[in-house]
């Protein structure tokens, strides 16, 4: 009967790139032959078309579909030596446009093609438990009623009669998919009629609150945009990245006052949520989506469709489909990990979810009966609910067991190869978890504030990186437990009253292939066979230990970094290459032709000049450099040219890696471009040149045959050596993106970035913390056990003739 | 010094055999020691014959060599005003350890120079003659050949190292009948005269190999460093049996007819390496002689050996300068000279041992003639012990084919990053691959040879010639082929494996792996060196 009635129709479907729009789509193509299918979806960059090909039907919800079309087209409804992707094209027509703009954001064609539709169902909604204010108002609350209207111009705009049979001014029937927890956070049953037919619901004007949220945001802008502000949020960027120069830190810091007008609005609606007993933005304005809907429909029949938390498939179409991470799997996933000790709630409330199939057949039932018709003939809002809490509820602490017993069975495995043991909750209150969750957090944070001051580098550093790791896992723990938590205290009863009406209506034949009864779920198979085999796939959580790899990941990246089809490789030199500075080599070369007391003299005020010129650094390193090297005034050329000869192997050399120098020789042998970047001055480092195709490094001017402290450009740090990247790649048409930049610390992020393939050596804490966020190749490299002990940079005298030294005084 | 009879009448060598009151007996172990007892009734100990007495008078002596040369005219006849000099000397690898002060070097090229001044010749240059080595510091030359030479020629650019690879001063004399090529420093070739100053360790040192070899570059000493060569020497150390040193005199014969004068002074030391006395003599005792205070001095240095970490442990014994002495000093003809030379050094080491063995042990020491002031690498471990060690005989080797060969060295991985950087390559990526001579030789010997990079460090820096670990590598090949396994006592099984042998921790541990090849209870030679000593097995 279902079939029948939707057969020849042209159904409009919105959010059809969701989970429940896609499995919407296969269900129509697959068990509706004859209908036909107008997709209305954002057009992103690549067009409306081309995302319902790549993010739709790619998906493996068609994967059954496909391979039937494949075997026999005639079997299920297409025509004969038809293939998928034919039957797709001949029933399928995309549109661009958005619910969350006035008139759909539809051109011409999009009109057109709404005005030929005789049925639309709308399930397009901003699902996520944390979105902002307004963006859920954009879409939740004025999304249908945009459709509704959009529905109502198109019949008419309409000439030609639909294939249903419309005609000009007969608006399309509008279901609308909402959810159960429009009924808000309460005790007892909720019936499946509008919203303010309810005795809870706090009525409000749904227009005052639109207006509001808009106000909000921009009030947020405009908060987030105070000189106070903004100095707090450059200084945890800088806090971040350290001295990574200014377009890094603005960047940043720009995207860190979008995030903090993000949460800023997520908080302002939970906020608003919350004071008229929704559980979060997304169910209060569902809610008055219902409303809006209700009261501008102007004579477009609608129904609304309730599931509670739609979950993996039942049985269609296949067991276990999902799309994306939904509510229940970062949860589950993060327990599995053993990343969750506990989670609020009580053990007999219930958790309401609904398999998507189940959503998918009520839906299409609904859309098959037609609109509903009370006794004046008034078409009056259908409204159903389909939830599994009052027929067949699923219990907390029973959905707990049986997650924990499977995860017991089918344990995770760490890093290590070590199964981890799941733990046990003791369902403690919502506050008593918050509390421990955020001393745990303050704890890490206390603890990465101090490694941050200690001057760490490569392993010791990567600890400070693990330690953020550990504080991102419990941010997220700590999110869940602040978005979902609100759900366990839900304790609604969703009537099914109406539905079962639909139920019963149906025949068997019907009831066999559109199965919505909530009854037909049996929670431990499910559970056990059904979702967690899936989710698990979904999450990628690593079910078996990974067998002892022949090549770890870091050998993989390694050979990604050495292959030929790499372009270029630029390094840093201080600490990357050499475990020394500027101001070693500056000594050495300056106490090399100084006799014994004088030689002492410099190296004790050059080290206690060393905090000043350490903060110098830190601060911002080309004034530093400036500064330092105008020491080198009045220097001869010649002298210092040969010095630095001597330097390569006295100090270079000596504090070099050799793993570091090998792999500049293998890239080199690879036929790659080496490129060295260097803050140092060229004379000190043009030794190194036979290793490099080309270095840049600080030039100074000269006169006379002496130098004269002046530098001739801004010596290559920070962003300046960004800029120099780029523009060296320019210049030799090489392609970034092929390309690897070696560094140690975070002060090269806009380098490490600008290139496809950035390696982080013997990295500082900050920059380890973003490699490893990051997944980038990390190298520890030692300078060579055996290499003699250089405490201080002093130069060895030499005899030959003594002329003028760099300044020391 | 003439008080002491024994200085005056120096006992040969001496083989012992091992009873069951002989004591443990002393290992060198890299910049440590150690003590070992050994199986009694199927070892035996095989010592160096006690120091030589010094010449008397070596300033007369050097005097008396350069005014009645043999087969040549004495060194004054050939110096006239106006003529092109060059005086080439042996490089920091020579005496090991470093000697005192004054080296001989110095005290030779000072006459040299001294006669030269009186004849008015004015054009004199002075080259390190270092080959593939790594270039010598200021210091370094200041040590050899005093602050009065380095001080009057250094600064003017006329005392310098040679480099095989600044292509422009290098010149090709000729090819020999196996066309071996022969290459010369220009300077040295071009010359009216060339004056070698030699000092001979080993009998392997000095001959044609002092120029032919010295004073080359690649191209040159490639087609007697190689494995094939290698193979055919044996052993290297037996000048005659030597197939490197048959290539050397080929490469000499062109020299003679296409190359400069020569005129070769070359010097022979005693076995003096640690001292009649001070801290170190214990090392040049034998152990049942060692007096009370003896066995006192060297536990205590043991124990403070032990308790340095190595780097300390490792400049006290660079700071060990030799009292070694002069023996023998002769000047003239290349050839003839050579075979004096010869007769004095193995006057000095020969020791006459009947029969191989089935275990052949050494305790390596902290030097070999490639990390003077440097670290001993792993490679350089494998060098001296099959290299230098199993090539000090006469005959055949020390040891039976398929036999043992177990060596005591801590052997870490270490590496002197400014002097050895192909080492590390060689060692982190080649021997990864393969421990095979052959193969290394033929996949990689070039590559690494022409690299860029290691030719720039030997140039400009301190860095060995990027091809020398090959060499060090195939100075070992004839043993490679000989032994049935090689065990490394106390050194870091990482490495040790790294090299393709074997680690043990333990003397017992070592006989233990042994007896897998050789069967139990195999009989035993331990070398006792240094002090030098060489095998002449009958």
């Amino acid at each position: 009967m279902i079939r029948e009635q939707l057969s020849g129709k042209r159904i409009v479907v919105t959010g059809s790139t969701g989970f429940l729009g896609t499995a919407l789509v296969e269900r129509l193509l697959r068990s509706v032959p004859d209908c036909e299918l107008v997709l209305l979806v954002r057009p992103g960059r690549r067009g409306a078309q081309s995302r319902v090909d790549r993010d739709i039907l790619k998906n493996d919800a068609f994967d059954t579909l496909r391979a039937a079309y494949a075997d026999n087209p005639e079997a299920v409804g297409g025509q004969a030596g038809e293939t998928f992707d034919q039957m797709c094209q001949r029933r399928i027509t995309a549109i661009a446009g958005d619910v969350g703009t006035d008139g759909l954001g539809l051109d011409d064609d999009g009109r057109q093609a709404l005005s030929q539709v005789d049925l639309a169902i709308h399930s397009a909604a901003t699902v996520s438990f944390d979105s902002a204010l307004d963006d859920a108002v954009h879409v939740n609350l004025l999304g249908p009623a945009r459709v509704a209207t959009a529905l109502r111009a198109a019949a008419e705009q309409r000439i030609e009669p639909t294939p249903g049979g419309l005609t000009t001014g007969q608006p399309a029937y509008l279901v609308a998919v909402s959810t159960c927890y429009v009924a808000g956070s309460r005790r007892g049953n909720a019936p499946e009629q509008l919203v303010n037919e309810s005795p809870f619901f706090v009525d409000i004007d749904w227009r005052a609150e639109v207006d509001n949220a808009l106000q909000a945001r921009r009030d947020a802008e405009q908060a987030s945009r105070t000189p106070r502000r903004l100095a707090a949020l450059r200084r945890e960027a800088v806090q971040a990245l350290g001295a990574a120069g200014t377009p890094a830190i603005s960047e940043r810091t720009e995207s860190l006052r979008v995030k903090w007008v993000n949460q800023t609005m997520t908080d302002a609606g939970r906020a608003r949520a919350s004071s008229l007993g929704f559980p979060d933005a997304y169910a209060f304005t569902k809610a008055l989506g219902e409303r809006s809907l209700v009261e501008t429909r102007d004579g477009v029949p609608i129904a609304i469709v309730r599931p509670s938390i739609i979950e993996s498939a039942l049985a269609e179409p296949v067991p276990g489909w999902i799309r994306g991470f939904r509510m229940a799997e970062p949860v589950i996933a993060a327990y599995a990990r053993g990343l969750l000790k506990e989670f609020p709630g009580v053990p007999e409330g219930v958790v309401d979810v609904i398999p998507v199939d189940l959503v998918v057949a009520a839906i299409l039932g609904v859309c098959a009966r037609g609109p509903l018709h009370d006794e004046h003939g008034e078409q009056t809002p259908d409204v159903i609910q389909i939830a599994s809490g009052s027929h067949n509820p699923l219990r907390y602490g029973q959905l707990v067991d049986l997650v924990r017993s499977w995860f017991t069975e089918h344990p995770v495995y760490d890093d290590k190869n070590q199964p981890i043991a799941v733990p046990e909750w003791s369902f403690p209150g919502r506050g008593r978890v918050s509390r421990q969750l955020n001393r745990a957090q303050r704890g890490l944070d206390l603890a990465e504030r101090a490694l941050d001051v200690l001057p760490l580098r490569g392993r010791q550093a990567e600890i400070g990186a693990e330690l953020d790791e550990r504080k991102d896992q419990l941010e997220r723990a700590n999110g869940y437990v602040e978005l979902y938590g609100a759900y366990t205290e839900c304790e609604a009863i969703y009537q099914l009253d109406r539905l079962y009406g639909l139920w019963n209506s149906l025949d068997p034949a019907d009831q066999e292939t559109f199965n919505m009864d909530p009854t037909s779920v049996d929670w431990p198979t499910y559970v056990h066979t059904i979702h967690l085999p899936s989710m698990v796939k979904q999450a990628r959580l690593k079910m078996q230990p990974s067998r002892p790899a022949s090549s770890s990941r870091s050998d993989r990246l390694r050979a990604q970094v050495l292959s030929p089809d790499r372009q270029l490789a630029v390094f840093d030199l201080e600490n990357t290459l050499i475990a020394s500075n500027v101001v070693a080599s500056y000594a050495w070369l300056a106490s090399r032709r100084l006799d014994t007391p004088d030689r002492l003299r410099l190296v004790i005020k050059t080290l206690r000049e060393a905090p000043t010129l350490l903060s110098l650094d830190r601060a911002d390193r080309s004034d530093f450099l400036r500064y330092f090297y105008r020491r080198y005034e009045d220097a001869p050329v010649d002298q210092l040219r040969a010095d630095s000869l001597e330097m390569m192997s006295d100090l270079l050399i000596t504090k070099s890696f050799p793993a570091g120098i090998r792999r500049v020789r293998q890239h080199r042998a690879l036929g790659h471009q080496t490129l060295l970047i260097t803050g140092a001055l060229r004379v000190a480092v043009e030794p190194l040149a036979p290793l490099f195709d080309h270095i840049v490094a600080a030039d100074m001017s000269q006169s006379g045959g002496t130098f004269d402290g002046q530098l001739l450009s801004v010596p290559p740090t920070g962003e300046a050596r960004y800029q120099t990247l780029v523009d060296y790649a320019d210049e030799h048409g090489l392609d970034l993106k092929e390309s690897v930049a070696y560094a140690d610390s975070s002060s090269d992020l806009p380098m490490l970035e600008a290139v496809g393939f950035p390696v982080a050596v013997n990295a500082e804490t900050k920059l380890a913390a973003i490699a490893r966020r990051r997944g980038w190749l990390i190298e520890h490299w030692a300078t060579s056990p055996g290499a003699p002990n250089r405490v201080l940079p002093i130069g060895p005298r030499t005899v030959r003739g003594s002329r003028r030294n760099p300044r020391t005084t | 010094m003439a008080t002491d009879p024994r200085r005056q009448a120096p006992r040969p060598g001496l083989v012992l055999d091992v009873d069951r009151s002989t004591p443990p007996l002393l290992f060198h172990h890299g910049d440590n020691f150690r003590l070992e007892k050994l199986p009694a009734g199927r070892s035996r100990v095989i010592y160096a014959p006690e120091p030589l007495p010094g010449l008397p008078d070596p300033e007369g002596s050097i005097r008396e060599a350069l005014l009645n040369p043999i087969d040549h005219d004495p060194l004054p006849s050939l110096l006239t005003p106006g003529m092109k000099l060059t005086i080439a000397f042996d490089d920091v690898s020579l005496p090991l350890p470093s000697m005192r002060r004054p080296d001989i070097r110095q005290r030779i090229i000072e006459q040299v120079l001294e006669m030269a001044a009186e004849a008015g010749v004015d054009d004199v240059h002075l080259i390190a003659a270092l080959a593939l080595h790594r270039r010598m510091t200021e210091a370094e030359l200041r040590h050899a050949l005093g602050d009065r030479i380095y001080d009057a020629f250094a600064p003017q650019g006329a005392l310098y190292n040679h480099d095989a690879e600044d292509h422009d001063n290098m010149v090709v004399l000729g090819t020999t009948r196996h066309d071996e090529l022969v290459t010369m420093n220009r300077r040295a070739a071009e010359s009216d005269l060339l004056i070698y100053v030699n000092l001979n360790i080993v009998s392997m040192d000095g001959g044609w190999k002092s120029t032919a070899t010295g004073l080359s570059g690649y191209s040159g000493i490639k087609h007697h460093h190689n494995v094939a060569t290698m193979r055919e020497s044996k052993s290297f150390m037996d000048r005659h049996k030597s197939e490197l040193h048959h290539s050397n005199w080929r490469q000499g014969d062109v020299i003679k007819n296409h190359g400069p004068r020569i005129f070769q002074i070359e010097t022979t030391i005693n076995n003096n390496t640690f001292g009649y006395d001070g801290p170190l003599s214990v090392l040049q005792k034998r152990e049942w002689e060692w007096s009370a205070r003896d066995r006192a001095t060297f536990m205590g240095m043991k124990k403070g050996l032990d308790l340095m970490p190595s780097r300390a442990r490792r400049s006290v014994f660079n700071n060990w300068k030799a009292p070694y002495e002069l023996t023998s000093v002769q000047a003239g003809n290349v050839e003839s000279v050579h075979e004096v030379t010869l007769e004095n050094c193995l006057k000095q080491h020969l020791v006459p041992v009947e029969g191989q063995t089935d275990v052949l042990m050494f305790g390596l020491p902290y030097i070999c003639p490639y990390n003077v002031n440097s670290v001993m690498n792993p490679i350089l471990v494998m060098c001296l012990g099959l290299g230098y060690f199993f090539n000090m005989y006469r005959g055949k080797p020390l040891v039976r084919e398929g036999g043992v060969l177990i060596m005591s060295h801590p052997t870490p991985w270490e590496f002197h990053p400014v002097h050895h950087p192909s080492y590390i390559d060689f060692f982190e990526q080649l021997l990864a691959e393969t421990t095979d001579p052959l193969e290394l030789e033929r996949k990689y010997e070039k590559q690494f040879a022409e690299d860029e990079w290691y030719i720039h460090q030997y140039r400009k820096g301190y860095a060995y010639h990027g091809v020398h670990p090959f060499y060090m590598w195939y100075w070992g090949a004839h043993a490679l082929q000989w032994l049935g396994r090689v065990i490394v006592v106390g050194g870091d099984p990482r490495s040790v494996r790294r090299l393709g042998f074997q680690p043990a921790s333990t003397m017992q541990d070592a006989l233990e792996l042994a007896s897998d090849v050789v069967g139990p209870q195999p009989t035993i030679t331990y070398m006792h060196n240094p002090p030098i000593l060489m095998a002449d097995v009958t």
